[in-house]
This record gives C-alpha cells, sequence and structure tokens, in this order.
C-alpha cells in the first residue's frame, strides 16, 4: 500500500532524512522506533504533505500513486491520516463543525454528496462512544485547553470518523494515562481492517503490548537502520540505542 | 460649487418640504450653520487620520433623487432576515415605503421619523430627545440640518417588544450617485427591551453615500440589542454615526458586520447617564478588493461602578485598510469602571493595511481598564492540521476565520440573525462549509 524509496528531506536547508526505505501492506502494523531528533516525526510530516519539508530525492507512494506533489488535503483524500504529535489548538471552531467539514470536504473530494445530517450524528454518536469521550467535549474549541491525553484521544477519535487506508500515529501514547492507553489502543485495534494500515511511531514497548506490530523499525539519524518483529521492540526497551549506534558505526 | 455649497445653497429648498414653524426647526437651521462653520472633515483632523472621504464628496451627487421607485417585496426579500417575524421600516431613497414596512402604533411607535417630527402627540419625546446625544461635529450637524426621514422606535416603560425590528435602507440606483442622509431615534423605555437590525443596500452599481444619523436612548434598567449588517454593494460608502446615552443600570450592545461597501466609517459612541451599566460593542470586519472600513469607537464613563465591553476582529486581503480607533475616557467620578477592549486582526496579504490604535484617558484611580491590540496571520500549524484532515486550503482558511470571529458571532442573540451572517461571511470567503455556527 504505502511505498517509500530513497526517501530524502530536508527542513530549512537541513538534511533530516537521508535515504528513507519502507514498503507497508494491507492489514500491516508497523512500529517506528527511535531516539529524540531522528527524524520521525518529519517522516509522519512528509508523508503528510508538510511544506515545511522539501522532498530533494525519492518517493511516497500511496497504492501505486506518487504522493511527492499532492497538497495535504489531496493525500488525506486519498486516505492517509496522521495523529500529530502535538495537535493544534484551534480556537472559535468546534470539534463537531471540524469534523463535519473534514468529512464533507472529503466526500466532496470523492465525488460523494454530503454526509446527511442523522448520519453524521449517529456516526459521531458512535465514534465517540468507542473512544469514550464526553459529548461536551464536541461541542468545545478544537483541543483549546485539552489536557495532552484529551488531545490524543480526540486525534483516535478523528481516525475513527475518517476511516483512512493509511493510519500514522505519531506518539499517540505520550500523556495517556494507563486506562486511556487502553482505550485508544482498542479503538485503533477495532478500526483495523484487511484493507487498511497502521504505522505506530513510539517510544515504549507498552503501547505495543496493546498494538500489536508486524514489523519494527529503527529510525537513526534520518535512516531506518534496523528492521525486526515486535520482538525487537523488547529489545531495545531492555539495552536503548546504543548497541544499534556501534552496530551501524561499525 | 463644490459639495458642501451645493448642500449649503439646497437647504433653502429643502425648507419647503417640512414645517418651519416647528421648534424642531430651529434645531435643524443651527445645525446648517455649524456645518457651515466646520464642512467636512479632513485627514488633518486627529480622528479622521486614516480616512479620506475626499474621493466620496462629489459635487455630482444628487441631494435629492427627483422621483420615487417602488420595489417589489420578492425582488429584495433576500436582503430581509426573513426566517423571523418582525417589524419593519423600509426606506427607498431616503423615502419611506409603505408596501415593504411593518410598522406598529399598538402599545409601541415603530414608525418614521418624519411622522414623529411632526405630530404634535411626539413633540415632548421630539423635545426631550431629539438632538440631544448627537455630537455636533460637521458630518452630524448636516444630518441633523436635513433630517426628516429614517426610524423613530418609542418603547414605552416595561414592554418588551415581541419580536426584532429590521431597519432597512434601500437605494434602487436611479441617479447616478445619490447622497442619503437618514436620521433615526430610539427611545427605549424603563425595563423595556428591543432588539433592532439595520442594514444599508444598494441595489445597483450606481454610487451611494450615506451619512446616518441614530440616537439610541436606554433608560433605567431597558436593554437594547442593535445589530449592523454592513454588506453593501462595491459603489456604496457609509458614514455611520449612532449615539447612545445610558441611563443606570441598562444595558445596551451594538455589533457591527462590515463585509461590504467601498468606504465605510462606524463613529459609535457611548455616554453613560447612569450608574451600574454596560455597554457592548463588537465587530467583525472582512475586506478585500481595497475596501475601507473605519471602526472610531467611543465609550464615555462618567458615572462610577459602569462596564463596557469591546471586542472587534478584523481579516483584511487584497489591498483594503482597516482602522480601529478605540477610545476609552473614564471620568473622575467614574470609580470601579470595567473598560475592557480587545482588538485583533488578520492581515491575509502585505498589500492589506491596519491602522489599529487604543487611546485610553482614564482620570479615575480605582478602575480596571484593559486594552489588547493584535496583528497577525494565519498560523501555518493550524493551516497543515486542518489540510491534513481533508479540509482544502480556502475552507481551512475559511475555518480559521470563522474561528477567530467566533467570539463576536457567538454574542448575537437572534439564531436566525447569526445563521444569515455566518452565511454572508460564507459567502464574501467563497466557501460553503456545511454547517450552521
Ligand atoms: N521545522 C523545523 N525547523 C528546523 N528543524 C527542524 C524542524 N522540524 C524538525 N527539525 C529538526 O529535525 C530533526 C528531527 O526532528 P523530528 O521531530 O522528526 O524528530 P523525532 O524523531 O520525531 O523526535 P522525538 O522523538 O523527540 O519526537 C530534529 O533535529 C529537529 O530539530
Ligand atoms: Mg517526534
Amino acid at each position: 500500500m504505502l511505498k517509500i524509496k530513497n526517501l530524502h528531506a530536508n527542513v530549512e536547508g537541513k538534511e533530516i532524512l537521508k535515504g528513507i526505505n519502507l514498503e507497508v501492506n494491507p492489514g500491516e502494523v508497523h512500529a517506528i522506533m527511535g531516539p529524540n531528533g531522528s527524524g520521525k516525526s518529519t517522516l509522519a510530516s512528509v508523508i503528510a504533505g508538510n511544506e515545511d519539508f522539501e522532498i530533494t530525492e525519492g518517493t511516497v507512494e500511496l497504492e501505486e500513486e506518487e504522493l511527492n506533489e499532492m497538497a495535504p488535503e489531496e493525500r488525506a483524500h486519498q486516505g492517509v491520516f496522521l495523529s500529530f504529535q502535538y495537535p493544534v489548538e484551534i480556537p472559535g471552531v468546534t470539534v463537531t463543525n471540524f469534523m463535519k467539514t473534514a468529512i464533507n470536504e472529503t466526500r466532496k473530494a470523492r465525488g460523494l454528496e454530503e454526509m446527511p445530517a442523522n448520519e453524521m450524528l449517529k456516526k459521531i454518536r458512535e465514534k465517540s462512544e468507542l473512544l469514550e469521550i464526553d459529548r461536551k467535549f464536541l461541542s468545545r474549541s478544537l483541543n483549546e485547553g485539552f489536557s495532552g491525553g484529551e488531545k490524543k484521544r480526540n486525534e483516535i477519535f478523528q481516525m475513527a470518523m475518517l476511516e483512512p487506508k493509511l493510519a500514522i500515529l505519531d506518539e499517540t501514547d505520550s500523556g495517556l494515562d494507563i486506562d486511556a492507553l487502553k482505550i485508544v489502543a482498542n479503538g485503533v485495534n477495532r478500526l483495523k481492517t484487511k484493507e487498511n494500515a497502521t504505522i505506530v511511531i513510539t517510544h515504549y514497548q507498552r503501547l505495543l503490548d496493546y498494538i500489536v506490530p508486524d514489523h519494527v523499525h529503527v529510525l537513526l539519524n534520518g535512516k531506518i537502520v534496523k528492521s525486526g518483529g515486535k520482538e525487537l521492540a523488547l529489545e531495545l526497551e531492555e539495552k536503548g540505542y546504543d548497541w544499534i549506534k556501534q552496530e551501524v558505526a561499525v | 460649487m463644490d459639495l458642501k455649497d451645493k448642500l449649503l445653497s439646497s437647504f433653502m429648498a429643502f425648507e419647503d418640504t417640512v414645517d418651519v414653524n416647528l421648534p424642531v426647526h430651529e434645531v435643524r437651521t443651527e445645525a446648517i450653520k455649524n456645518f457651515e462653520a466646520q464642512g467636512f472633515p479632513t485627514k488633518k483632523m486627529e480622528s479622521w487620520k486614516y480616512t479620506s472621504l475626499k474621493g466620496l464628496l462629489k459635487s455630482d451627487l444628487s441631494v435629492f433623487p427627483k422621483k420615487e421607485t417602488t420595489l417589489e417585496y420578492k425582488d429584495v426579500k433576500k436582503y430581509f432576515i426573513h426566517e423571523i417575524e418582525s417589524y419593519r421600516i423600509v426606506l427607498v431613497d431616503g423615502v419611506y415605503s409603505s408596501q415593504l414596512s411593518e410598522t406598529s402604533h399598538d402599545g409601541i411607535d415603530v414608525c418614521l421619523m418624519s411622522a414623529a417630527l411632526c405630530k404634535p402627540k411626539y413633540r415632548l419625546i421630539i423635545e426631550n430627545y431629539f438632538n440631544k446625544t448627537a455630537e455636533a461635529d460637521g458630518l452630524t450637524s448636516l444630518n441633523t440640518a436635513f433630517s426628516k426621514e429614517g426610524a423613530f422606535i418609542n418603547i414605552p416603560r416595561g414592554v418588551v417588544v415581541d419580536k426584532p425590528i429590521q431597519i432597512i435602507h434601500f437605494s434602487t440606483g436611479i441617479e447616478p450617485s445619490l447622497m442619503l442622509q437618514p436620521r433615526s431615534l430610539v427611545v427605549a423605555g424603563e425595563n423595556s427591551h428591543v432588539q433592532i437590525i439595520e442594514r444599508h443596500q444598494s441595489l445597483t452599481a450606481n454610487a451611494t453615500l450615506t451619512n446616518s444619523v441614530t440616537e439610541i436612548f436606554a433608560n433605567k434598567r431597558a436593554i437594547v440589542d442593535y445589530y449592523k449588517i454592513q454588506n453593501d454593494g462595491e459603489a456604496a460608502s457609509l458614514i455611520d454615526n449612532t449615539y447612545i446615552s445610558q441611563q443606570q443600570n441598562s444595558h445596551v450592545s451594538v455589533h457591527t458586520f462590515s463585509l461590504g461597501g467601498k468606504l465605510t466609517r462606524n463613529n459609535l459612541q457611548f455616554f453613560h447617564k447612569g450608574e451600574h451599566l454596560d455597554s457592548t460593542l463588537k465587530g467583525v470586519t472582512i475586506t478585500d478588493r481595497k475596501q475601507h472600513v473605519d471602526h472610531s469607537t467611543l465609550v464615555h464613563h462618567a458615572q462610577p461602578n459602569c462596564e463596557s465591553h469591546q471586542d472587534y476582529k478584523g481579516i483584511y486581503a487584497d489591498k483594503s485598510t482597516g482602522v480601529f480607533n478605540g477610545r476609552i475616557i473614564v471620568e473622575k467620578e467614574a470609580q470601579k469602571t470595567n473598560g475592557f477592549q480587545q482588538n485583533n486582526n488578520i492581515l491575509l496579504d502585505d498589500t492589506a493595511t491596519i491602522n489599529a490604535k487604543p487611546q485610553l484617558e482614564i482620570f479615575a484611580d480605582d478602575v480596571k481598564c484593559s486594552h489588547g491590540c493584535t496583528i497577525g496571520q494565519l498560523d501555518d500549524e493550524a493551516m497543515f492540521y486542518l489540510q491534513a484532515r481533508g479540509i482544502p486550503e480556502k475552507e481551512a482558511k475559511a475555518l480559521l476565520m470563522f474561528g477567530f470571529a467566533n467570539n463576536v458571532l457567538e454574542s448575537v442573540k437572534i439564531p436566525q440573525l447569526k445563521q444569515r451572517i455566518t452565511k454572508l461571511i460564507a459567502q464574501k470567503l467563497g466557501v460553503d462549509l456545511g454547517f450552521d455556527l
């Protein structure tokens, strides 16, 4: 589904991604781990189309279609979803109005009619129940004054509403308490199908106990330097990144 | 002959159309002298520094329309908030349209200024209120001199008006360029409550210059909510002078939505005559294509224990210019005043300009006054966040702008009006967001 070939990307003239190769198939869960500043969020942003980053080499393809030149909204319409590490506060726009706009703009782009109001309400109710989100959140300004954990839960609620093909969860676990982690992980698992795929960026093994990855990759200094099965995450938890850094140096 | 001379010399002809024996005519003759002495404001005056009327004050402006036109309701229905029951005072090229209006003398007076100025039963009210709070600057004096028609609203003590009152001024383009001088008076008696929606609308591309004066008196514990929809055509300019006098425990709010028009100047002045009252001044301004919108506000705190709240949001693009001149005066007697002023501006591109100038003149020592003024751009991170959710750039911008203006929109108390303004804003931004605020 997702094919990344030799991806290089710069921000403000500085190279952050230095030749990433990654292939994700439908139905798979991939975990990306790596030290702070290694380029994980950058990779996520580049896939989602953030124009702050300039692709200098390589390609990103979703279902055989190159994304490189597409605007963020077009990628979203193709089925890309990014759960932000730092969700942005949007004062004055309620969660509900934001969600309605996002869904209807996506439908418009796909040549569909706007979603009827009662269907929309039903869906909002269903998905907010799935993530155990209190109704009163939905009429609050998007992310404004939300706690760290509430913001993350709200991201997964949006994912549930939009039902993407490819979801990238950037440190969705950070800031979640233990109960919330279970709820959010359960939400993600319930949304999983044979047709869609998930990339989970995390620092902690704990999330991977709930959302079990098929592949684990280590991103170091802008490159994927090691890939393995879910046991790689356990090994990292135990030993940290030094041994990998040494391996790479050799 | 320039416009000033033309106006001065047409005053005699104007006198043929009114009853010069009434006491109110003395007010007019006084005013024409005032106008003669002061003339039109120029950019040399501090309060007109950023707004020039030069291009508008052309001698070919017709000061009286020569003929009358009638309008069919179905053709102008869209300019009314027709989803609700309302009283209506409709003027077409400055002339009352009985066909489009729905006035009342049933417990309240919702009618014409011309009637109020000449009928004996209103003489006392006119004596007590007419031109009693308006300033005597050149433009207001000009309006006073030619005051003849407009809205007259008189709400007796204790009456809660059952539906909003809409005042609409149409100009039909019967003259290539027309000057209008509507004059309105609102008197809200003790404990009364009234909601008013006002709109100026030109129906063709012919130029209109409106120099409007409205006086509002809120007696003890009265509640007055006044909404101004300024969404006129590209050749229409408006100088709106609104003066408000408040007695103790009254609540007056004025919301101004400035979306259309060529040049708009809002002189909005509040005068406090009693304690424990509050004044609210809010506005949303969205301009493009060389439009010019100037908000000059004044809240004159002259009594203790009063509050004022100002919140103006402006979004400017494409060679347009905004001015916000917000003045708060707190007199020595006005202890325990709470005066707040918020003015936030977004410049969408670097051809747009905003001149923002808060002026606080505080002579009392025990007061809480604050003002905040910001000038910024749309946030890139927020844009990416919205776009990453499938919202295209134009719609994402619009959504951020709605969010930015939301505080003001939210305080509109008539839901259908709020919906209409939301639609007008969406129209202005060229989007259909598919939700109601
Ligand atoms: N907009 C930017 N301007 C300048 N430098 C940036 C920008 N965005 C990212 N960087 C730099 O790129 C590098 C990679 O950042 P990135 O956010 O991708 O790291 P990360 O792997 O997600 O780290 P963390 O685990 O702390 O979230 C860092 O050195 C960061 O400072
Ligand atoms: Mg990161």
